[in-house]
């Protein structure tokens, strides 16, 4: 399958795959009115198979560093301009998260309280635990 | 060390230098009783308990009561504005307006932390939903110290609700930071501990093993944690009833046990542990049940940070 590059825009790669939609989902990337791209189960060297997202014509996208780590950890976000990268940052699992996914555990005093919904990594696997109850937050489950 | 001030939510809350000076505390108590009756004179602790609770409530007001301090509170929400739809914060903050400490239990996990973070003063969590109840693991910790001079290289079994018990949960937590103990997790599958305690013991590097046969577990115990099968917890009756009796302790099942054998429970007891047992030497909850009014005496001491005569400590 041909896949264009991009003139100028963002190109989030290194998704794991069947993540694509869930980067655009978390990230509250306009589609009504940007170009969008998602390419899912694309072949990879280090991954097997990944998602990429990319975005025409923009280059001042505020990203929500931790969202993406969270639920693309080892993602890259690459921003091009007339065919040159002129940068590219690596996204990990962030330590911390705070409302980016809410404790899915129906026990949890979140679940009645306005608190903030925070959660701290477990482990590199992509494990999270919930401040309040410590609930633990699966990979999938995001 | 210093406890003054600071709020107790879960058990690691507090280092095991300043858990053995609540046990001491508690013991000097346990000695002279009569000593401390006025160590918390003009003092005031509020109990909210948002969920029933006989032992617990009784056992934080009668050690505030016989340190010479006064209470309020209430013992179902019903009857306070909490019916009004407040918050566990806004709540808080008020009752710190009358209070010197609080005592909260609540059935949303998480709801002690959500009150302490809101007030200056000290909180204790008495249970919050399935999670976490340190008051009673300080009970249980204090019990086996009395008796077995300490908790390194124990062999600890768990039997009953694992999933929703929160005594197992905050037990086992303190326990993670004591050498050579092995936990022994006896439950059903369905009332196996939440993966978080899972995690914990992992990366602790605690030995520990699941199994649903108490019988080939039993004689390996130094001590044995029976909990009840908590009818409020369950969102379906038919599993509550399916499970509540996957586990009952009788004179035979504890035949092979060690003679040293320390059975504890939290209380209260349905089913799980037969009468017959209540006469066995091994048997220890309701001594466990007494040195939990002590080692809250010695808890809410140590938090207003009050001496014996009622002074404030340096």
């Amino acid at each position: 399958m041909q896949i264009d590059s991009i003139d100028s825009g963002i190109v989030i790669d290194h998704i794991r795959a069947g993540f694509g939609l869930k980067v655009v989902d978390y990230l509250n990337i306009d589609t009504d009115n940007q170009t969008v791209a998602v390419i899912m189960n694309a072949a990879s060297k280090k991954l097997g198979r990944k998602d990429i997202v990319k975005l025409e014509n923009v280059t001042d996208l505020d990203i929500d560093v931790k969202a993406l780590g969270l639920i693309a950890p080892g993602a890259t976000v690459s921003v091009i301009q007339n065919h040159q990268k002129i940068s590219k940052t690596h996204h990990d699992l962030p330590k911390r998260v705070k409302n980016i996914v809410k404790c899915k555990n129906p026990r949890c005093v979140t679940s009645i309280e306005a608190v903030p919904h925070i959660f701290h990594k477990v482990n590199d696997s992509g494990m999270y635990r919930c401040e309040y109850c410590d609930h633990i937050l699966r990979p999938n489950e995001l | 060390m210093e406890l003054k001030g600071r709020s107790l939510i879960e058990p690691l809350d507090f280092s095991p230098e300043e858990m053995d000076m609540l046990f001491d505390l508690a013991g000097q108590i346990i000695q002279n009783p009569d000593d401390y009756a006025d160590a918390c004179k003009g003092k005031l602790l509020a109990t909210l308990f948002y969920e029933p609770s006989t032992r617990t409530r009784f056992s934080f007001e009668a050690a505030m009561l016989r340190l010479g301090g006064q209470i309020i509170g209430f013992s179902e929400p019903g009857s306070s504005s909490v019916s009004k739809g407040e918050s566990i914060a806004d709540t808080i903050r008020t009752v710190e307006c009358y209070a010197d400490l609080a005592v909260i239990r609540h059935p949303k996990e998480g709801s002690a932390t959500v009150a302490a973070r809101n007030v200056e003063m000290p909180v204790i969590n008495a249970g919050d939903g399935g999670h976490h109840h340190p008051t009673q693991t300080l009970t249980d910790l204090l019990t086996i110290r009395l008796e077995k001079g300490g908790f390194e290289n124990l062999t600890v079994g768990f039997c009953g609700d694992l999933k929703f018990g929160r005594t197992v949960h905050s037990f086992i937590r303190a326990l993670l930071r004591y050498k050579g103990v092995k936990i022994i997790l006896v439950s059903p599958d369905e009332l196996r501990v939440p993966e978080y305690v899972r995690a914990d013991m992992v990366s602790a590097g605690m030995e520990f093993v699941e199994t649903t046969n108490i019988q080939e577990v039993m004689p390996g115990l130094d001590v044995l944690y029976v909990t009840r099968v908590q009818r409020e917890r369950f969102f379906n009756e038919e599993d509550y009833i399916r499970l509540k009796d996957s586990y009952i302790i009788d004179l035979a099942k504890i035949k092979n046990a060690k003679k040293e054998l320390m059975i504890l429970h939290p209380l209260p007891r349905v089913n799980e542990i037969s009468p017959e047992v209540d006469a066995d030497p091994r048997a220890f909850y309701f001594k466990q049940a007494k040195n939990g009014m002590f080692v809250r005496m010695a808890l809410i001491m140590a938090l207003l940070g009050v001496t014996k005569e009622g002074e404030s400590c340096k």
